[in-house]
């Protein structure tokens, strides 16, 4: 789920905004899933070929006229120029094995931001590229698109930022690039961000998310979230513990990864129910994983300070404290 | 793009030619099929791969060849998972999967004995290996596109994204896929499109058969050929 944390980064540029405002709104304590409330927007794909009626949500949607859509997966331009871009690809596409010494888990930026940061609805680059620069909360400070780039391998990939100026980002930003031209600049478009899930009827539980995720979850991620590899290759990406994203990344946070989980779980089919998605969010979330690279060395001041409703860490679950591994 | 690929069904592929007329519509999806809950014993399975059941089921390398490496109509099954063997012998014996040919099989074994003979071809060595394609390109046709990347505008996940890398499978329930005839490929995705096959885990690969074109399946097969024999075409799998 590398792409969890980029995606769930970049969102949380938006849904900062909107989190923060819901949070000073005050409308009433709100449970503390209150957030959801976001309108799932459709989730809208260019269709080729006729929806098959199992194949409900994102992808199946056909664009509206004047939507914006990405040029051609094949269609990146020539010259070195193209050779950047496809640098860009192969890194988001297969990170571990092409940003070595930044990946630190076996994560690929594409495991979220799914069909190679293309997808309507996964937080699609060409969605977030225009966004950029931007101010963020996350970071108190005005972010370049590289920048928000670097938070990904900190926190999504549990790695190390590159430099800023360094090929891995400048390769990646003009991958964003490429996929973002004749976007407009500053507006976020339909199938920018994540798309969100509807609210669940009752409140999510760790237990149920459990049943949830032994049901539908397990068969991929395996029982114990650490995925399913083939050699080196994490073809189903662990879920939680050291090799996932860690207690910085925007997919910790449960609402984040409810919307992810909702509109793209299981791949292509994705056909879990909102209470179901927030539920199973709720379990994994409630796992141990990396430590937040913002450890300040105290744990309650570092989750008060960094942390949200919709996280985790810090927090006691069934006994166990959530503190970073 | 034809969901339903009735017009490839290969000729020379009798089994599913056969299970196909006499399909019903009418099929019981088996709830939960049992996984492979008993322990196989691969030295019985191999006397019953090359000698049949007791019960009369006859011998698999009659059909599936002396090493398990398939032939014609016949799929491969050795380096298999003994988790999905075992799955796909107990669907066919319930009738979850329908196949004319493989249903007396299935039923002529005990529950034991399919446990012991997908032991026993799970035991044998998978014929490919586990080998990462090029990210696709402006020359790769369609299969390359399929296999290494999906094609998400149709909702179609990378074949890699759940069969791993070459196709080789992942765990118990998702098979290798990358040394398939594409003949076998396109009957299988026949079968889940008629609801005679039921459809895997989660009705992943179900609900992936309906988006998947007879030239896809072509394609796909086609890529992963030349992947797993580098040496026939170096050209189409670039480093």
């Amino acid at each position: 789920m590398s792409d969890q944390q980029q995606t769930a980064s970049q969102s949380s540029n938006f849904a900062e905004y909107a989190v923060v405002a819901c949070l000073f709104a005050g409308l009433g304590g709100a449970l503390w899933y209150g957030m959801s409330i976001s309108r799932p927007q459709k989730a809208e794909e260019p269709v080729k070929v006729a929806a098959p009626a199992a194949d409900t949500r994102a992808m199946v949607v056909a664009a509206k006229p004047g939507e914006f859509t990405p040029p051609g997966v094949s269609d990146y331009p020539e010259g070195p120029m193209g050779e950047w871009v496809r640098r860009g690809e192969a890194i988001f596409t297969r990170t571990p094995t092409n940003a070595v010494g930044f990946s630190g888990n076996p994560l690929s930026c594409t495991n979220c931001h799914l069909d190679a940061g293309r997808l309507k609805g996964a937080a699609p680059m060409w969605g977030a590229y225009p966004m950029y620069p931007a101010y963020r909360k996350k970071t108190d400070h005005v972010d370049t698109f590289a920048e928000r780039v670097r938070g990904c391998f900190m926190y999504s990939m549990n790695g190390k930022a590159p430099d800023d100026g360094h090929d891995v980002l400048v390769a990646l930003e003009s991958y964003a690039y490429w996929m973002a031209q004749k976007a407009p600049t500053g507006e976020k478009l339909p199938g920018a961000g994540f798309q969100k899930a509807g609210q669940p009827e009752t409140t999510p539980t760790y237990e149920a998310g459990a049943k949830v995720y032994e049901a539908k979850c397990a068969l991929c991620h395996a029982a114990d979230g650490k995925g399913q590899f083939v050699g080196d290759v994490a073809v189903f990406p662990p879920l939680w513990g050291k090799d996932s994203y860690n207690w910085g990344a925007g997919m910790h946070d449960i609402d984040k990864a409810a919307n992810f989980i909702k509109n793209n779980m299981p791949y292509g089919n994705a056909t879990l129910s909102d209470q179901e998605a927030w539920d199973v969010a709720t379990f994994i979330n409630s796992q141990e994983r990396g430590q937040d690279p913002r450890f300040n060395g105290n744990l309650q001041a570092t989750a008060e300070k960094h942390h949200g409703k919709y996280s985790m860490y810090g927090k006691e679950v069934n006994g166990k404290l959530l503190k970073g591994l | 793009m034809n969901r339903l690929n009735t017009k490839t069904l290969p000729r020379s592929w009798v089994a599913v030619g056969i299970s196909m007329l006499m399909a019903t519509s009418a099929w019981a999806q088996e709830p939960a099929a049992a996984k492979a809950a008993l322990n196989g014993n691969s030295a019985a399975g191999a006397r019953i791969a090359q000698s049949g059941s007791a019960g009369g089921a006859a011998a698999c390398a009659s059909c599936h060849g002396a090493k398990g490496e398939g032939q014609a109509g016949f799929p491969a099954l050795a380096g298999q998972h003994a988790g999905y063997l075992e799955r796909q012998l107990n669907q066919l014996a319930a009738g979850a999967r329908q196949s004319v040919v493989m249903a007396p099989m299935a039923k002529a074994m005990s529950a034991q004995e399919r446990a012991d003979v997908a032991a026993y071809y799970a035991s044998l060595p998978l014929p490919i290996k586990s080998v990462r394609g090029a990210l696709p390109g402006k020359s790769d046709d369609g299969g390359a596109w399929l296999v290494e990347r999906g094609r998400w505008a149709d909702g179609i996940p990378a074949c890699a994204q759940c069969h791993g890398p070459g196709g080789v499978g992942v765990g118990n329930d998702f098979p290798a896929i990358g040394h398939l005839t594409a003949d076998y490929m396109q009957g299988q995705i026949d079968a889940w499109n008629k609801g005679q096959r039921e459809a895997g885990p989660l009705g992943l690969m179900g609900a992936v058969a309906r988006k998947l074109t007879a030239e896809d399946i072509k394609a796909v097969a086609a890529y992963y050929q030349r992947l797993h024999a580098p040496a026939a075409s170096a050209a189409a799998t670039k480093p």
